[in-house]
């Protein structure tokens, strides 16, 4: 037992936040300098989504629009909430979800594009 | 003390002998911290997943009605703010960051910061929360709120700003069904912070006592994926509320 406190106070010299919560895969902290490259990103995503929004584009400023807020959800899942840093398992809780929810709006839009065929 | 250490203690004695070389907070269920850590985190996610789905309803409500009743709906989204929009948009991407800070700061443990951008976060979810109140008076004030002070009137002429939201009475009545939407899907979404707010200022509290600098960090972690995720929401309620139907 010995031995082994012996080691965890040389584990601890060697992690900031000590042994106490890392997770199974190796504990990562980000570095405030990538929360602030994300933020600054995400702003100016925002900036970017306004301005387009007084450019007349058709049928494309929903789709310019929506483009820039999947970047923008994507900067916020990987970095913010950790998933790029994530264990096998939350990388695959996410996808299987995010999967799950296209299926149920392509499968009702399907339906809706359909119900009526042929009778317009 | 590890797996294997815990394995012949329980299959010794049959059950496993408290030597306190755990911290308080591992429950007697996990075998170690990091194990409670990567549950916690996992947990937190599936719930996220149930509010995909609920706020995804919405979603695929309004897509289906959008292009049901067109002009409807983009009347209505002329009606909106867009500087309040963006402005809220910012107070949120903002307080996202001062909440990833938050947990940064619980991790290297240093107690101080991690009360500074819990009050930031907490004081952006506000002035979020207050802008929103603003505009949801403006639309009071209007008359485009559905079955309390609706009317069509508004519709029915030509406006400074949009000469061409002329609608015929059946169609500015089916405005009625984007305010529905509209306050549906903002309405939950500030639900959502008010619930964030109110927890955040429970965590804050019990950071003042100095708890999550001693290494338990999963529910200050858990609350920014909630924020997070709430904000994620706001990501895509922004362009769909305010911004796609500008120049329709």
């Amino acid at each position: 037992m010995d031995q082994h406190q012996g080691q965890h106070q040389e584990h601890h010299l060697h992690m900031p936040h000590g042994p106490s919560e890392p997770t199974h895969h190796e504990e990562h902290i980000v570095s405030p300098k990538i929360y602030l490259l994300i933020g600054t990103a995400l702003l100016i995503l925002t900036a970017t989504t306004t301005a387009v929004s007084y450019i007349d584009l058709g049928a494309f400023n929903a789709v310019v629009a929506l483009a820039i807020a999947c970047t923008k959800m994507t900067l916020v899942v990987l970095f913010f909430m950790h998933v790029k840093y994530g264990s096998g398992l939350t990388k695959l809780t996410v996808a299987a979800g995010f999967l799950t929810f296209c299926v149920l709006i392509m499968m009702t839009m399907t339906d809706y594009v359909s119900r009526a065929w042929g009778r317009w | 003390m590890d797996s294997h250490t815990v394995a012949a203690q329980t299959a010794e004695t049959g059950h496993i002998e408290h030597t306190h070389d755990h911290p308080a907070f591992l429950r007697h269920h996990f075998e170690s911290v990091p194990q409670q850590r990567e549950a916690a985190t996992f947990g937190m996610w599936l719930f996220l997943l149930t509010e995909i789905m609920f706020f995804g309803g919405l979603f695929c409500a309004y897509l289906i009605f959008r292009n049901w009743y067109y002009p409807a709906f983009v009347a209505g989204s002329h009606t909106l703010h867009i500087w309040a929009g963006t402005l809220n948009t910012t107070l949120l991407i903002i307080s996202s960051f001062t909440m990833a800070m938050a947990v940064h700061a619980a991790e290297t443990r240093v107690r101080k910061a991690l009360m500074g951008w819990m009050i930031a976060t907490i004081i952006l979810g506000c002035g979020f929360l207050c802008v929103k109140a603003y505009e949801w008076h403006d639309e009071w004030v209007e008359h485009h709120v559905p079955g309390l002070n609706f009317s069509p009137v508004s519709f029915l002429h030509p406006t400074k700003d949009y000469p061409d939201d002329v609608l015929s009475l059946d169609m500015a009545e089916k405005t009625q069904v984007y305010y529905s939407l509209y306050f549906a899907m903002t309405g939950m979404h500030a639900l959502h912070m008010i619930i964030g707010v109110s927890l955040l200022t429970i965590l804050l509290i019990q950071a003042y006592g100095g708890k999550y600098v001693e290494g338990h960090v999963a529910p200050i972690e858990n609350f920014g994926l909630y924020w997070h995720f709430v904000d994620i929401v706001w990501i895509f309620l922004f362009p769909l509320l305010y911004l796609i139907s500008r120049h329709q």
